[in-house]
């Protein structure tokens, strides 16, 4: 099908290559392909149009024209809103000062609510907390008896005065549960509600009077990452219908990219509180804003490594480097500086894993051996400053002395100017045939190692210097292209 | 109408007595050899024995079964928008709200226009028309019935999906409404992990007047499950077997694995006359990712659109069928045990585009 956003992003980028500053048009081009990703990680229109909205003022707006690297800046803006959307208001669950807390949870059928309920029971008794489970839902043929097991599988005792199926009353038995609570001395309440839609207005005052009767501290919508466009309406229904404190997002250990999350948590502005991440009764996490937005997004934790490109590359340094390479007067010293400031973006393996698909690559990343970096540094810096500016005049004697000042053999030396000879040829090629890369990036630096050529890495062919191009050949080249949508939660999740 | 009748041997009762008493004899063959058997060749050698006995009864009659309406299910998108051929782009963003994705939607707005040019239909009523005809066209096809018709019994009906899809429920309304046509029905418990799940089939069960196998012990293995609801059901001279399974998110490689060996356990002794896939018309782009998963590991041959009943459209099932080639089937439209019914492609489709 299609690629996913890096991909397409980088197809955006490609005609903005000449240009110093973004355009309106530029802007328009790069957020049509941002709002096709996101509505293809299900968030739905409304607020996929506001959301658009938003970041193209903010993207014409001064800060980007005089950002290094423009088109980029846009998508650090795309992902720092998102992250705004989506943790604005994090926080904890609010305990109340007299116990019993009382947590009630809602939402749809299917959603995980039971399960969710054994989870936060376990959370909260690992916490120290004395939880009790409460069986609400007598809709769904044996519902209790689930809440039952969970509440054995976790330790957690479960009020479960009606058998459901059908029968009894939720309201009383909400209402008997808080009593038992105080009673029993128990310091957490938690309410498993039944399925509800959230147009079934009888269920809907049903689940009200639920509140009414025991006035929950918390009232948790729980809702499928996996859910479409609905989830507007949804999250809307049960804001209005019940009213919610807050949102707990399960079955985030799915490959749905889970644009329900910024849907929900726009429409009902209230924060995000967990994600139920597996169905083991310890699969459940705080929920991360800025995981989710990468995840939305589908880029890995690209933004990161903008951010930190940006910071190592200085503007002038990087012309002045593309100048020299143009001109065939790029010299050993330079190949070394600039393995000194990628060196400043941190350790390479850690880079390539940031990258999205790296997940896959991970048992890959392992065989790169940062070490000959090291060496080829050691070997460099074994030269006369004469000899790292004209490589030609290395003799045999020369060479001995160098192999010996930095530990290495003849062989290695020998071995790394000939590739340097080769990788200058190379660039001096693309900085004249125009490399396709971003304005206000060196359009020659050093390549990725590339983890399969352990020989050649870090000296051999140019990659660009846009991380996010790098990162698409990086997924797109040496692996097959799965068209699945969505790696796990960030990264190496 | 497609898939509301299914064929079924004649009724035992007016065979002729020698004939049962060749099946008793071959039951308490079975009951032994799978009392005291566990190790599967020999079981195998059973089911042969007893498939041979069955063949020959092929003489079938039709089951006639009562045909459900969905039409409560659907509320339509269109009502608040305007047709005009001049902002037909508007479309493109309902479709999109009903989840049918960007691509779908834009290639479905595209096609509307190119007939509306042709046929120089303007006004609203034309424009929905087309788009009602459009709709009913592409999601109709002729292979919606369930294939429970070749006469050789017990067809099985294997029911998969993600977590929360709502296959149980499903299991149950599907059994109700076979039995209530005068079937008999085995439901094998194979979904052993989530907790209950064994004892809501059960449930569903006594509802639907169906028979159960559950797991011998707590967190057995599904396959051995499900090759003893085949022994079951094949020695209980069921027409139907419907295998639950295990809700399984499809990216976990171990589960999917699991399924397929489900499936390849089944088919040691019976044809799969059906995979249902279980999908939550609430579901998003997702259910595409779903829907290739399950295919590939599974053999899926039909769609069960579930939850039809809330404000979600299931348009995703669009674009399944035009690239995976599924059809839907089975629609769930409610809890109750009578709230299902066939997949009608003009239903749908008017109850989506709305009267014209």
């Amino acid at each position: 099908m299609f690629g996913n956003l890096s991909d397409r992003l980088v197809e955006t980028f490609k005609n903005l290559r000449s240009k110093g500053k973004l355009s309106a048009a530029d802007i328009d081009a790069t957020l049509r392909e941002i709002r096709r990703a996101l509505l293809e990680a299900d968030v739905a229109l409304e607020v996929v149009k506001s959301f658009i909205a938003a970041v193209r003022e903010r993207a014409l707006g001064d800060e980007v024209s005089k950002a290094l690297n423009p088109a980029q800046q846009v998508v650090q803006i795309v992902q720092e809103e998102l992250v705004t959307i989506l943790g604005g208001e994090q926080r904890r669950v609010s305990f109340a000062k007299n116990p019993p807390t009382v947590i009630m949870l809602a939402g749809l059928q299917g959603s995980g609510k039971t399960t969710l309920a054994g989870k936060l029971a376990k959370w909260l008794k690992d916490q120290g907390q004395t939880p009790i489970l409460v069986a609400c839902d007598l809709q769904r043929p044996n519902a209790v008896n689930q809440l039952q097991v969970i509440g054995e599988r976790v330790g957690v005792p479960v009020f479960a005065p009606e058998e459901g199926n059908g029968k009894g009353n939720p309201v009383s038995v909400a209402k008997d549960a808080i009593k038992h609570a105080k009673q029993k001395q128990f310091s957490v309440v938690i309410v498993d509600t039944a399925g509800r839609l959230g147009i079934d207005e009888e269920l809907m005052k049903q689940a009200n009077d639920i509140r009414k009767a025991t006035d929950p501290d918390e009232v948790l919508f729980v809702i499928d990452s996996m859910i479409g466009q609905d989830a507007v309406n949804v999250a809307k229904a049960f804001e209005d219908g019940v009213g919610i404190t807050g949102v707990v997002l399960t079955k985030l250990d799915g490959d749905a990219r889970g644009g329900a999350a910024l849907s929900v948590a726009q429409v009902t502005g209230k924060p995000i509180l967990f994600a139920s991440t597996g169905e083991g009764m310890d699969a459940f996490e705080p929920f991360y804003p800025d995981r989710m937005a990468s995840r939305i997004l589908d880029m890995g934790d690209i933004l990161t490594l903008i951010e930190q490109a940006q910071k190592s590359f200085d503007e002038d340094e990087a012309r002045e480097m593309a100048e020299k390479m143009a001109k065939d007067a790029f010299t050993l010293e330079d190949f070394l500086d600039q393995m000194q400031q990628l060196r400043k973006m941190g350790s390479i393996k850690n880079m390539l894993a940031m990258m999205p698909g790296a997940n896959k690559l991970k048992s890959q990343l392992e065989n790169i051996d940062e070490k000959e970096i090291d060496h080829t540094e050691a070997i460099i810096r074994s030269m006369t400053p004469k000899e790292r500016k004209d490589p030609k005049i290395l003799n045999g004697s020369r060479r001995l002395r160098i192999a010996k000042g930095s530990g290495m053999t003849v062989t290695d030396v020998n071995g790394l100017v000939n590739r340097f000879e080769q990788a200058a040829k190379m660039m001096k090629t693309m900085a004249r045939g125009g490399n396709p890369g971003i304005p206000g990036m060196p359009a020659g630096l050093p390549p990725m190692p590339r983890p399969q050529v352990k020989k050649d890495k870090g000296k051999k062919g140019s990659k660009s210097g846009n991380p996010a191009k790098r990162a698409a050949e990086a997924a797109g080249i040496e692996l097959p292209r799965t068209d699945k949508g969505g790696s796990a939660f960030g990264i190496g999740g | 109408m497609a898939g509301l009748m299914f064929w079924r041997k004649k009724d035992k009762n007016v065979q002729a007595p020698e004939e049962i008493q060749v099946e008793q004899v071959i039951e308490e063959q079975v009951q032994e050899v799978v009392e005291t058997v566990t190790e599967s060749p020999v079981i195998e050698e059973v089911a042969e024995q007893v498939v041979e006995v069955e063949i020959p009864q092929v003489e079938l009659e039709p089951i006639e079964l009562p045909k459900r309406s969905l039409t409560k299910g659907i509320k339509s998108l269109f009502s608040r928008i305007k047709f005009d051929v001049e902002n037909l782009e508007e479309l493109v963003d309902v479709l999109i709200q009903a989840d049918f994705g960007v691509d779908a939607a834009e290639a479905i707005v595209q096609e509307v226009k190119n007939r509306a040019k042709k046929s120089g239909a303007k006004t609203e009523h034309e424009l929905r028309l087309i788009l009602t005809d459009l709709l009913t066209e592409k999601f109709g096809r002729d292979d919606r019935a369930l294939k429970l018709d070749n006469g050789v019994q017990p067809y099985v009906i294997l029911v998969v999906g993600v977590n929360g899809a709502g296959k149980t429920t499903t299991i149950g309304k599907l059994a109700n409404w076979l039995t209530q046509g005068g079937a008999k029905v085995t439901l094998g418990a194979a979904d052993t992990f989530r907790a209950a799940a064994v004892d809501q089939l059960a449930t569903w069960a006594t509802r639907s007047n169906s028979e159960i196998v559950k797991p011998t012990i707590e967190g057995q293995d599904p396959a051995a499950v499900a090759f003893e609801s085949v022994e079951r059901a094949i020695a209980n001279q069921s027409d139907v077997l419907i295998i639950d399974t295990a809700g399984r998110l499809q990216n976990k490689q171990g589960l999917m694995d699991e399924l397929g060996k489900i499936r390849r356990v089944i088919e040691k002794n019976l044809a799969i006359s059906e995979v249902l896939l279980v999908l939550d018309a609430t579901t998003g782009q997702n259910a595409m990712a779903q829907a290739k998963a399950f295919t590939e590991v599974a053999n899926v041959t039909g769609i069960v659109l579930t939850k039809l009943d809330g404000t979600a459209k299931g348009g995703i099932v669009y674009a399944i069928q035009e690239q995976l080639d599924i059809p839907v089937k089975l629609v769930g439209i409610g809890e109750g045990i009578d709230d299902f019914g066939f997949f009608d492609a003009s239903e749908f489709a008017i109850g989506l585009v709305g009267e014209s």
